[in-house]
């Protein structure tokens, strides 16, 4: 509020991720000045120097829990922040990185790294979520801006942030978008996927990806039969599921439903 | 005069059509029209008659939608797309107001009322149907929603009798088409089989008949009055689908606890896209928005569906968690509830509904499924 004595202490953590959620922060551009003044930002490795010190009204955190050093880390996190929220699918849902869970890391390890003995890392990549209590989740890959920007004002004003959990559908028929699916043949995760992104694919006649993980009670075994209809083959029917949201429940319920 | 009446219609050219747009603009009406857009026809502004989808039909089912070439120049040659006149009417995303923070405490600037006037063409019977729904539910209670009213009240509507019945079609089952049998200022009938590509013309208003009067037109022959006659007929008889509606109210809320509830919910995917794509569903959210001072908030009204979660969310939780509650809300209400309600019936049988499910839900698949297994 404007009116408060103390600004907020704002700060913004990473985990294992590639930063973007963060740097949706810095690409608010003329907002971020707003931002600027409404919060203190007192952590946030991608615009300052500054160091961790005492406590935090609002954490952001991005990025997901891949190595036992940081699964310690996000512990010190929680305890230091009033209010965290995780942002991006990273930390939502464990992100791209999340393909590990499906397979053998050592074997990753032993394919990328020159040296893999070097390499610390646990068998997982997992949301935030799995290791402490989250207040709130922002979802996307990356996060949408204006959506970062509603909760920070939803936060500073006391009220529940509009991000609804509901199909990317639903925007699209408010945006008077032609549906790709049933006008073109274009098997598209729409129907089940959170919605978040203005509909941005479906907006340039592309299906959706599935950016924002898994909608509301999402029906991922009757969109798949559908797929198969539209001529996606059993492979793909897994790799859809198996992108930004991997290890999100439904989305990995229902890749493991099908495969070669 | 009554729009019945044959001794009264008119005929006009593709070229008296053009007048009438022109007509239109002159009296500062915004025409919206079908167009031509993204695989699909759906409605927009049109300049001119060459906007028009000229030559194109659709083919429909479930989930299944696609354009195809005509071998004619008809104007009007295909059924409804995904679009429906609610987009004008009821727009998607609408602010209330707005307010402000001051030293004299919070100023309050509603948003004023729409000014603009649309004129749309080719509002087919079903549509008519939907829109005198939508006038009911939305300013004929005791709390009239202005700004559909302004909208509503200012629209001068020309109308089209079908020539051509999509493959999701069933208004002959609703008793709402294909045949537009009133709420238009104009109705047009489109003549393309024999020769000379024309319209017969029926005046439903006062207003109706003037701007025609500045149309070029001549009086139909009795013949064009019949040979519009018989393509309604032929519309009528080639419904891509069917329902029979007459006692579907009880048929439904006596099978409240059928199985095949459990069944459609299997398939359903509560995307909302039914909802969305349905003329007569009127559901709205307000949202608040507020800016990061504290010193501006707004208040937006958006489309809602039944099908999402906050929907039915009071305190503690959502009434209807299942897609099995959802779907029956939405189907119960459409077909049985609307009628205590409003005391229509809420769907009018434009099939849009079937054609926009991702995964080609058939309303009319239902009905026929729960009439057919009921249980003893």
């Amino acid at each position: 509020m404007a009116s408060a004595k103390r600004k907020p202490r704002l700060a913004v953590w990473k985990f294992a991720s590639c930063d973007g959620c963060q740097l949706t922060l810095l690409d608010c551009e003329d907002a971020l000045v707003a931002v600027a003044d409404a919060v203190e930002i007192a952590y946030f490795r991608e615009a300052t120097q500054s160091e961790v010190s005492g406590y935090y009204d609002l954490s952001l955190v991005d990025g997901s829990i891949t190595t036992a050093r940081d699964a310690e880390r996000i512990l010190d996190v929680r305890k230091r922040s009033r209010t965290l929220a995780t942002i991006g699918a990273c930390a939502t849902a464990g992100g791209i990185q999340a393909l590990r869970n499906f397979a053998n890391v050592r074997e990753y390890a032993a394919v990328v790294y020159a040296r893999p003995d070097y390499i610390r890392t646990l068998a997982t990549s997992t949301a935030i979520a799995h290791h402490v209590r989250v207040d709130y989740e922002l979802r996307g890959c990356p996060i949408d801006k204006r959506q970062l920007l509603e909760v920070i004002s939803a936060f500073l004003a006391g009220r529940r942030p509009v991000t609804p959990p509901h199909s990317v559908c639903i925007e699209c028929k408010r945006k008077g978008n032609v549906c790709v699916m049933v006008a073109h043949g274009t098997p598209c995760l729409g129907p089940v996927t959170h919605t978040g992104c203005y509909a941005l694919c479906p907006s340039y006649d592309r299906g959706c990806y599935g950016c924002y993980g898994p909608k509301e009670t999402p029906n991922t075994p009757s969109l798949s039969r559908w797929f198969a209809r539209l001529g996606v083959d059993n492979r793909n029917l897994q790799r859809v599921y198996r992108t930004f949201n991997a290890n999100a429940d439904e989305f990995r319920e229902e890749s493991e439903r099908h495969g070669a | 005069m009554s729009p019945t009446d044959s001794t009264q219609h008119a005929v006009v050219t593709p070229e008296g059509l053009q007048a009438l747009f022109e007509a239109l603009k002159r009296r500062n009406y915004r025409v919206i029209g079908p167009i031509l857009r993204d695989g699909a026809i759906i409605f927009d502004d049109i300049a001119s008659v060459g906007d028009l989808p000229k030559g194109w039909t659709d083919e429909q089912d479930g989930g299944h939608y696609r354009l195809h070439r005509r071998d004619d120049g008809a104007l009007f040659g295909y059924a409804v797309g995904p679009h429906s006149w609610k987009k004008f009417l009821l727009p998607a995303t609408q602010r209330l107001w707005s307010a402000e923070r001051t030293e004299h405490g919070v100023a309050i600037t509603p948003e004023p009322r729409p000014s603009e006037r649309f004129a749309f063409i080719g509002v087919r019977a079903c549509d008519l149907n939907a829109i005198a729904i939508q006038d009911r539910v939305l300013i004929g209670g005791a709390q009239a929603d202005l700004r559909y009213q302004s909208r509503r009240q200012g629209a001068f509507i020309v109308a089209l009798n079908c020539g051509v019945a999509g493959g999701t079609c069933f208004c002959a089952s609703m008793h709402t088409g294909p045949k537009a049998s009133g709420g238009y200022d104009l109705v047009l009938t489109e003549l393309v089989d024999d020769g000379e590509h024309r319209f017969v013309v029926g005046v439903g208003s006062e207003g109706g008949g003037t701007v025609l009067a500045e149309l070029p037109h001549r009086s139909a022959a009795s013949e064009e009055v019949a040979a519009a006659e018989a393509v309604v007929a032929h519309t009528l008889a080639n419904m891509g689908r069917a329902m029979y509606s007459d006692d579907v109210h009880d048929l439904l809320l006596r099978n409240l606890d059928h199985p095949r509830w459990d069944e459609v919910a299997a398939r359903c995917l509560t995307c909302g896209n039914c909802t969305l794509v349905c003329p007569t569903c009127f559901c709205t959210t307000v949202e608040e928005s507020s800016d990061l001072d504290g010193s501006r908030t707004a208040r937006s009204q958006r489309w809602d569906s039944c099908f999402t979660m906050d929907f039915s969310y009071i305190h503690g939780g959502s009434v209807r968690a299942t897609a099995r509650s959802r779907y029956r809300q939405w189907m119960t209400h459409k077909l049985a509830t609307w009628w205590d309600q409003f005391g229509t019936t809420g769907c009018v049988g434009c099939g849009r509904c079937i054609t926009w499910c991702p995964v080609g839900i058939d309303i009319t698949e239902e009905v026929a499924a729960i009439r057919g297994s009921e249980p003893s």
